[in-house]
């Protein structure tokens, strides 16, 4: 393994072409990832934090593009391998979970053989000795296999809802159902894109428990894409802040949510709702969300951000790790200008 | 439970074929021009009386609702009366045209279908390349081409240029084939004939191509259309991040849920496969319910007209209902 990473995407750029010019939804993403941890990737709606998921899987779609950047899983980039061995990849190494269930399984297959899709497209199961519809004892073992995944991710009656379609399902059983799918080839990365937002509270606190369950008992680890920054706090080991398609801040736990240093982390930490403390008013950030196909020259926070000095307008604004790992990029903390012992990103951001 | 219901509606479809009836009856009687007047001025001179015998002998001088009586009467017990001009049961008449007709709505049917498939899929996966717009612009072209000149236009090509294909008819002199159902091509099949079949198979060519072109091109265009939603489903995201190839991917999960539309406008085309080959099987001398349906009309030949309007009829509502079973298969959410 490289450097005891998992997962190590450097200058990662995804572009999708538009009438009024190029959208950079990912714009030069570093982002690293130890075997069995839990990452958040948080942002608002459009900041392109899907996007890193898809492009890890490399399935973004027509006419969008990945342009540049290396994508390593085990050493290996993603990029550089040809379409049956980046088959092989998907839903084996690297398995994802959409954000809304009921669109995202097929109306027209039975859930069971859903599930049991990728285990016979990746042949899993070994002693195959007939072609697949004919060889009864291997479909009896992949069966089995799917029972057993079904009753690990939390649906009761596994044989009966083996046989069900998906709109016989619930929206917590239908988002289990696809944990199961990913699941059953036994991935070592789970990307996982909104899991919770489509559905109700109480179902949300039990598939985040599931995934938890997950990582610790299989040591799989994940990619939990979210708007929820709380929601990222209580589950992963660490957060990267995604504004406008880049990361603006990345650290543990600790340090995003207890010490956020980028303005917009603090603006969405103040603009969470806290029922302890109900006198504080809820604190939007000002402004929209910007349009990626004119952002500003400079920081792209700039225009919403209460900090903001001209200097923050003349160029792009570097990454900046500070001793302790913690990673920004802003001007505020530097003093609006270089300090020397810190250890600036030494590759030169592209202007746009 | 499912063939209960399939019966029950096969059931149903009685009431509805006796109405079209009933209606035809009316409709026909209320077009101008009398049958025995038509059948006499072609027979030459002919005296009052004589008319008013044929008159009677077809029951033309009752009131109307005793003729209906008469024909409904008879109608449930299967006989639907003799052809005022051919002077046979009509019965008789239809079911030795019937097959004709079936063979060129069914050749029609699969062959407007392999055309249509392969370019609906490819139309949709390769969007907006010279593909999708070429074979766009020929499907807006097989809608607009009516049916006659494009059977002469294919006669012209194929059969007096090319001389590959045979100008009209349903099978060569030469065939020598014995008639077990009517169906050429299966009758061919069963009695082991290799002449007759290829030449049944070939005459059928030209008048199913006539005749699928518009079915082709609505099918193809409605295709395209639901297969390039489906591509932009969510669930096909999930089966390529499953790592499935993009052959499942397409003709698997995307076009097996684009069926569901396809299969309704299939199911409507029929009506065009029944009702638009009047005029192919006269463009291709095809002896089929169209061409004698036609005559029968100018002949206001009642019990023939009404006989094979609810032939037509049964079959419209028996493929409706066949679309109606296959959908059920299709989307798991429908029950019959």
């Amino acid at each position: 393994m490289h450097n005891g990473n998992l997962l190590e995407i450097r200058n990662l750029t995804t572009i999708f072409p538009g009438r009024r010019g190029d959208v950079r939804a990912v714009d030069s993403l570093d982002l690293n990832m130890r075997a069995g941890e839990i990452l958040g990737i948080v942002g608002e709606s459009g900041c392109g934090k899907s996007t890193v998921l898809l492009s890890i899987l490399r399935l973004i779609r027509h006419p969008g593009y990945i342009s540049d950047g290396e994508i390593r899983f085990r050493g290996v980039d993603l990029r550089q391998l040809n379409s049956s061995a980046m088959r092989q990849v998907r839903g084996k190494e690297i398995s994802m979970i959409f954000q809304d269930p009921q669109t995202t399984l097929n109306p027209a297959f039975l859930v069971g053989e859903q599930i049991r899709e990728a285990l016979r497209l990746h042949h899993i199961i070994p002693g195959r000795k007939m072609p697949w519809p004919f060889d009864a004892a291997l479909r009896r073992h992949e069966k089995q296999r799917v029972l057993e995944v079904m009753r690990e991710v939390g649906i009761p009656s596994p044989i009966d809802r083996y046989v069900a379609y998906p709109h016989q399902f619930s929206g917590g059983m239908q988002q289990r159902a696809l944990i199961a799918a990913a699941l059953v080839c036994g991935p070592t990365l789970l990307l996982a894109d909104e899991p919770t937002t489509a559905l109700d509270v109480t179902i949300q606190a039990q598939i985040v428990e599931l995934m938890l369950r997950i990582n610790k008992e299989r040591g799989t680890a994940i990619i939990l894409v979210t708007h929820d920054l709380g929601l990222a706090a209580e589950f992963c080991q660490r957060i990267a802040v995604m504004y406008a398609g880049r990361i603006v801040e990345q650290g543990n736990v600790e340090q995003v949510v207890m010490h956020p240093r980028h303005p917009y982390t603090q603006g969405l930490l103040n603009c969470r709702p806290r029922i302890s403390m109900r006198e504080l008013r809820v604190q939007p950030i000002r402004g929209n969300v910007p349009d990626l196909a004119e952002l500003p020259f400079g920081c792209a926070f700039a225009p919403r951000c209460e900090h903001v000095q001209d200097v923050c307008r003349i160029g792009p604004v570097p990454m900046v790790t500070e001793p302790d790992g913690h990673i920004n990029r802003c001007l505020v903390h530097t003093g609006f200008q270089r300090q020397e012992n810190w250890q600036w990103s030494d590759r030169v951001e592209r202007t746009v | 439970m499912r063939a209960v219901k399939i019966l029950e509606r096969v059931l149903v479809t009685i009431p509805i074929v006796l109405g079209v009836a009933i209606l035809v009856f009316l409709f026909i009687r209320l077009t101008p021009g009398d049958p025995v007047d038509i059948m006499m001025g072609q027979g030459g001179a002919v005296s009052e009386g004589e008319m008013e015998q044929l008159r009677k002998e077809f029951h033309l001088d009752e009131p109307l609702p005793v003729q209906l009586w008469l024909f409904l009467k008879d109608a449930v017990r299967g006989d639907l009366g003799y052809s005022y001009v051919l002077k046979r049961p009509v019965t008789q008449l239809i079911s030795e045209r019937l097959p004709a007709t079936i063979e060129l709505a069914l050749g029609s049917l699969v062959i407007s279908l392999l055309i249509a498939f392969p370019i609906g899929i490819i139309s949709a996966v390769r969007q907006n390349s010279a593909v999708d717009r070429l074979s766009m612009a020929g499907a807006f072209l097989g809608i607009s081409m009516p049916s006659f000149w494009l059977g002469i236009i294919l006669i012209l090509l194929f059969s007096v240029q090319l001389k590959w294909l045979p100008v009209q008819g349903r099978i060569g002199f030469d065939a020598q084939l014995q008639n077990i159902t009517g169906y050429f091509v299966l009758d061919s099949l069963l009695s082991g004939n290799r002449i007759a079949f290829w030449s049944s198979l070939r005459h059928l060519i030209l008048p199913s191509l006539t005749l699928g072109a518009p079915v082709a091109a609505v099918v193809a265009r409605v295709l395209r259309s639901s297969m390039l939603e489906t591509l932009r489903s969510d669930y096909v995201t999930l089966a390529r991040s499953k790592g499935a190839s993009e052959w499942i991917v397409v003709l698997k999960h995307a076009l097996r849920n684009a069926l569901i539309p396809t299969v309704t406008v299939v199911g409507l085309q029929v009506g065009i496969l029944l009702g638009g080959n009047m005029i192919v099987e006269e463009v291709f001398g095809w002896p089929g319910l169209g061409r004698m349906v036609v005559s029968a009309i100018f002949d206001r030949d009642f019990p023939l007209i009404q006989g094979t309007v609810m032939i037509y009829a049964f079959t419209f509502v028996m493929a409706n209902l066949i679309v109606d079973v296959m959908y059920t298969y299709l989307n798991p959410k429908i029950e019959l």
